[in-house]
């Protein structure tokens, strides 16, 4: 490696020491990077491990770490027994309108902040940027009365997706994020669609909105990400009629010790959508995750 | 400004001016139009609950009727957050040993800032010195007012909830950004195969709070469970019900959790340091210990400082892993506030009055360490390129 490349490199110590010392520190380094990972994937491994074994090989001592046979009926049980397929399907939907609702509620208000006059604007920015301040385990008991009764029009919506999703189709975040990323789109580029007789919504549509998708995937995926994982909401605004994965994987917990592989293949399918959506989309959950910490 | 060349070709003939306000009042129309959605969500599912929330801590109502109420002054305040009692704590507790305990935290304060290279003038030592004595003031009477390990009443169960939560934070958020730095130092390297590990190292935030819990109630489960195993503690109690490791359990399944968001985090604040700086210290004869304290940790104070918001916030709102794997048990050991505002209003005969106390006192923690980032935000923005 030539002085050059390693100045193009993430980190460029340069190569001060010569010799045996820099491949004692690149062995070293490996060793400890390996150690890390192992401990840090463990967990996941043994999760899986357990749940290709019979009962009896998890309970066995010492441990087994290698299914050598493996027991894939687990995972045919995990699907039938219980109702892990119908909270998958109740996920999937409430996640899928909770994307969608933020999407377009942030899409618009952003671009609203962004390019559009209106009176009061200021005033309206502060109150999206305030409900970031309230906490969602804060209000979650208010919420829930509410939702069992919504006032004036008196309806309950306790065991809906309705309910599930409603109180996460806006976020002040979602809104902050879209705006921030419309703010970069030039504005002698709304001029020239503004001569070419493009209205705003074309404009939204046609010219912004294909500029900002990378803020736009990276809110996406994080949207379904905190909206997969959910706990104490589904927990205290569902009965037995939608019951989401999360909730699903915490009841299999407290069944018999004898399914115990089960529940472990149940887990292993519950974390299979989001591991993929990690491999997938790597790069645009990292944007959504540190959008507030690192400027760009 | 030029208006005529503005205006959409082909619209009805109008005069310039008028045609520009109407414009201007179809734009406004628009932007309400675009923000209505939003406002109508924070409306009904922010600001209205959070009203009802301060309404609620207000009023007594009747457990198996809660739309009988009764107006109830502050007395639902004093029964919750017994004032007379924390007052007794920061005066007999919290004041002396706090102005001690963060004297000597303001020398070791001292001595890390010293390690990072900045210049320790007397401005540094009073400000350091008044953060210091202040948590510690705070730490010391949050840990005599909770008296934990008393069984709690309704009087003493946000106490002992407070309590619980900062040994918690206490646990978790430190370690989690130790452990969240190192790994992307760690990693922030270009050896080849780098990425595998940095996938690796972030892969625990496709672990949900109830995957994470279950997968550590079976670690941790004294029969089939391979801690126990390892610890050679198998077939004795289980860790989970007992009263001084359940927290400690609870918080190691919460930080291997966070520990993939924690390390994307660092790892974003550490690609943002400029690597000629790091080869300028190198150049000067820097260590890569000496580079690590002067060069890298300074630059990415930021990032610390964000994670350590984030993380606090988190961090006081847990619930997830508590109500999986100990409920608040053993004798509320684990009850912390979110599980506790939780039990007292969603049970048979709920206490909402109780339960909205405790979460203004909830909302108001928050409030105070977000007021903490904002205050620091605007001083170091320097930072950012």
């Amino acid at each position: 490696m030539t002085a050059e490349t390693a100045t193009d490199a993430t980190i460029a110590y340069p190569p001060r020491r010569r010799g045996g010392g820099r491949v004692v520190r690149t062995t070293l380094r490996y060793a400890l990077l390996t150690f890390c990972s192992a401990v840090i994937l463990f967990p996941l491994y043994i999760t899986v491990v357990n749940s290709l074994l019979p009962v009896s090989k998890i309970a066995g001592r010492p441990p087994t770490f290698v299914p050598v046979e493996p027991q894939w009926s687990n995972y045919a049980d995990a699907w039938n027994q219980g109702s892990l397929g119908r909270a998958i399907t109740v996920s999937v939907v409430m996640s899928m309108l909770i994307v969608a609702g933020q999407v377009l509620t942030s899409l618009l208000a952003g671009y609203a902040f962004a390019f559009l006059a209106f009176p009061l604007k200021r005033t309206i920015f502060v109150i999206f940027l305030a409900t970031m301040m309230i906490p969602f385990e804060v209000i979650f008991v208010s919420n829930r009365q509410v939702m069992s009764d919504i006032p004036v029009l008196g309806i309950n919506l306790y065991d809906t997706y309705a309910a599930l999703a409603l109180p996460f189709l806006a976020t002040g975040f979602g809104a902050f994020l879209l705006r921030q990323a419309f703010l970069t789109v030039p504005s002698d580029l709304r001029d020239a669609a503004r001569l070419d007789g493009f209205g705003h919504l074309r404009f939204l549509f046609r010219i912004a909105l294909p500029l900002v998708r990378p803020t736009l995937a990276a809110l996406v995926v994080f949207s379904f990400l905190s909206a997969w994982a959910q706990y104490l909401w589904p927990l205290v605004i569902t009965g037995e009629g939608h019951e989401t994965v999360q909730l699903a994987l915490a009841n299999l917990k407290n069944r018999n010790i004898s399914t115990v592989n089960v529940t472990f293949a149940a887990t292993v399918i519950a974390t299979l959508p989001l591991a993929a959506l990690l491999i997938v989309f790597q790069k645009q959950l990292v944007r959504g995750l540190t959008a507030g910490a690192v400027k760009g | 400004m030029t208006a005529p060349l503005d205006a959409p070709v082909g619209l009805a003939a109008g005069s310039p001016p008028r045609r520009r306000r109407s414009r201007r009042v179809s734009e406004a129309a628009l932007g309400y139009a675009f923000v209505l959605p939003a406002l109508v969500i924070f409306g009904s599912f922010v600001y209205f609950p959070f009203a009802k929330t301060i309404r609620q801590s207000f009023y007594r109502s009747n457990p198996f009727d809660p739309s009988q109420e009764t107006f109830a002054g502050t007395d639902i305040y004093e029964q919750v957050l017994d004032p007379a009692g924390m007052g007794r704590a920061v005066a007999s507790f919290g004041l002396p040993v706090g102005v001690v305990a963060g004297l000597l935290l303001t020398v070791v304060a001292i001595g890390i800032l010293r390690l990072t290279a900045r210049a320790i003038t007397r401005s540094t030592w009073l400000r350091t010195g008044a953060w210091c004595i202040g948590v510690a003031i705070v730490v010391a009477s949050v840990c005599k007012y909770s008296g934990i390990g008393v069984e709690p009443t309704t009087t003493t169960r946000f106490a002992n909830s407070l309590g619980v939560t900062l040994q918690f934070v206490l646990m978790t958020v430190p370690t989690g950004l130790v452990l969240g730095i190192g790994l992307a130092v760690l990693a922030h390297t270009q050896c080849k195969g780098i990425g595998i590990y940095r996938t690796i190292f972030s892969s625990t935030v496709v672990s949900s709070v109830a995957v994470t819990s279950v997968i550590f109630f079976t670690l941790l489960n004294p029969i089939i469970g391979l801690i126990p195993y390892w610890l050679g503690i198998e077939g004795e109690g289980p860790i989970l019900t007992n009263p001084t490791w359940a927290l400690p359990a609870v918080a190691i399944a919460s930080i291997w959790q966070s520990l993939g968001l924690s390390f994307i985090v660092m790892s974003a604040g550490l690609q943002s340091v400029p690597d000629d700086l790091l080869e300028a210290a190198s150049v000067d004869g820097a260590g890569s210990i000496r580079r690590f304290w002067s060069v890298t940790l300074p630059m990415l104070s930021p990032t610390v400082f964000f994670a350590a918001v984030v993380g606090l916030i988190f961090a006081f709102q847990t619930f997830g892993q508590i109500d999986i794997l100990t409920q608040g048990g053993p004798n509320y050991r684990t009850d912390v506030i979110v599980y506790a505002i939780k039990s007292t209003a969603v049970t048979q005969s709920p206490n909402y009055g109780a339960a909205a106390v405790m979460a203004i006192a909830l909302f108001v923690i928050t409030l105070g360490v977000t007021a903490m980032q904002l205050k620091f935000v605007e001083r170091r923005v320097s930072y950012d390129r």
